[in-house]
């Protein structure tokens, strides 16, 4: 079994998502290239962070329905260091909020990158905005596919 | 209802050691130290102790400490969730013990070494699966940077400005430097340096986060009957309430209908409806500040103003002495110690016996508050 620092070790010494059981299936889903998100199986509405019932209908069936992948920043903030070593080595990076044009109360964290597999702190701050259309990509890393966002093409 | 906590208990002891950067006593002797402080202060002997409370990121149990100070039989003991929203918890569940009848002393303490150990979130790896997996990867490393996402959105939605923090900043650090015991007395902060100071998570600069400290404080409860007998005037905990809302995530709120809405309204609606008086009668307020976008949050949760007007509150010199709400008078989290939030309640104590170092003339009536952005707690306190 590959341990945290392991991984994060073949990523650059970025961390890397360690799934639990609710979660696993948004990152195998991302391993394909899709962002999913869960939903009641029973009443249909969505829910994030994933978990094991439905806080409306109780219900224990789940499915995971596919987004269209884009969204707008809702927030967003420049970390500056002290930070862990590689994310200090990158930094001030952004780290964006992205409220899913699908589902406007999910908003999944994640960074604004030029391109999928551009560092964290490849756009110029100039260019984060709260509402800017965004939209996912994703990058291979440590074996594992982590979701992006690029500025849509104004 | 068969009972209630109303004036019910009081805190009749507080305690507190020296706060630093660094401190060559063990987190183990400091809390000791701050509870026979507090014990002292009570004059009550440490054999009467029966209860405890803490945070459960305390690392000294109470095993550890009862032994040391010579505590009697024990027949409460209770661990509050949550980091710094659990410190007026400890108070409320120590009020409860003794309200019913299950214990008769009780002690509250916390004791931390955060100037001199390591920062808790270099150790994020364990915190990867739920909720981390959906923030570490990223960089969302630290509660600033976790805080900083909230105060953006908050800055885009109202209007509120660095200006506004830094009045937060400005009335904690003005605190701090009349009184002794605060790590920043002396250390006058100005306007420019905290406009050009260098930033930990944009948009929160190094003022808009607390100190890294080493202390520990105590206080002690009794009921209101035995308090009449003790050394200090008492100082009555008249309500107590925890908020854990609906949906809520842990600092990374991000996810319900209303992230800015945050666990200080579930308290405060609690903590009102036990209460004889409301925001307008409350004289002085110690409100949690690891930093600075929480002091507006919280002025509109507790109700002293309306959504979205807490950045404004803070104009004009409202939070100062003599304004319209003084706030964190020993300096609080951000310029007298950050020790997740104790120093708080001891300063509201302080408040209400009349001997604080920026006292607020008369004041009967104080709020303290818990962290907020995580499940949190809140006290009245009247004298």
């Amino acid at each position: 079994m590959t341990t945290a620092s392991e991984a994060a070790a073949s990523a650059g010494g970025l961390l890397l998502p360690v799934p639990d059981e609710d979660g696993a299936p948004f990152w195998e889903y991302a391993a394909q290239g899709e962002l999913r998100v869960q939903a009641c199986a029973a009443c249909g509405r969505l829910r994030f962070p994933p978990r094991p019932c439905c806080p409306h209908c109780r219900s224990f069936d789940s499915e995971w329905r596919r987004m269209s992948g884009r969204g707008r920043i809702w927030s967003y903030v420049r970390p500056h260091p002290p930070l862990l070593p590689a994310y200090a080595a990158q930094a001030p990076y952004n780290v964006i909020l992205v409220e899913l044009a699908d589902a406007p109360h999910i908003r999944l964290a994640g960074n604004l990158v030029t391109s999928a597999d551009a560092p964290l702190d490849s756009v110029d701050p100039a260019r984060l905005r709260i509402g800017a259309r965004v939209h996912v990509v994703f990058t291979e890393t440590g074996g594992m596919a982590v979701p992006r966002w690029v500025l849509e093409k104004s | 209802m068969a009972a209630t906590l109303k004036d019910a208990t009081a805190i009749v002891g507080i305690g507190q050691t020296a706060f630093a950067k660094r401190l060559p006593q063990s987190e183990k002797e400091l809390a000791c130290r701050a509870i026979l402080a507090a014990l002292a202060d009570a004059g009550i002997e440490p054999s009467e102790v029966d209860a405890f409370a803490s945070y459960t990121m305390e690392e000294t149990d109470e095993v550890e400490v009862a032994k040391a100070i010579g505590a009697g039989d024990v027949t409460f003991f209770s661990k509050i969730g949550y980091g710094g929203g659990g410190s007026c918890a400890t108070v409320g569940h120590l009020a409860s013990a003794v309200a019913t009848g299950q214990a008769t002393v009780g002690v509250a303490w916390r004791s931390r070494k955060r100037g001199s150990g390591p920062r808790p979130w270099k150790n994020t790896a364990v915190q990867l699966p739920t909720p981390g997996q959906w923030t570490r990867p990223f960089g969302l490393l630290r509660p600033a940077d976790e805080i900083g996402m909230l105060a953006r959105r908050y800055m885009h939605e109202y209007g509120a400005t660095r200006d506004h923090l830094f009045n937060v900043a400005m009335a904690c650090r003005n605190r701090a430097n009349a009184n002794p015991a605060a790590m920043m007395y002396e250390r006058p902060l100005t306007r420019e340096m905290y406009m050009t100071s260098r930033m930990i998570s944009d948009p929160l600069c190094l003022f808009d986060n607390c100190l890294e400290t080493d202390g520990a404080l105590a206080c002690v409860i009794v009921s209101a009957e035995r308090a009449r007998d003790c050394r200090q005037k008492p100082v009555y905990v008249h309500s107590v309430a925890q908020g854990l809302p609906a949906q809520h995530h842990g600092m990374v709120n991000y996810w319900n209908d209303d992230p800015l809405s945050g666990p200080a309204w579930t308290a405060a609606r609690h903590l009102w409806k036990q209460a004889d008086f409301g925001p307008q009668d409350v004289d002085v307020a110690q409100i949690y500040d690891a930093f600075t976008p929480l002091i507006p949050l919280s002025l509109e949760g507790y109700g002293f103003c309306g959504r979205g007007e807490g950045a404004a509150f803070t104009e004009g010199g409202a939070l100062e002495t003599g304004g319209r709400l003084p706030i964190n008078t020993g300096g609080g989290g951000l310029s007298e110690a950050y020790v997740h939030g104790f120093n708080l309640i001891n300063e509201g104590v302080k408040q209400l016996r009349g001997v604080s170092t920026a006292q607020v003339p008369d004041a009967a009536t104080c709020l303290v508050t818990a962290g907020e952005g995580v499940p949190t707690s809140a006290i009245l306190l009247r004298s």
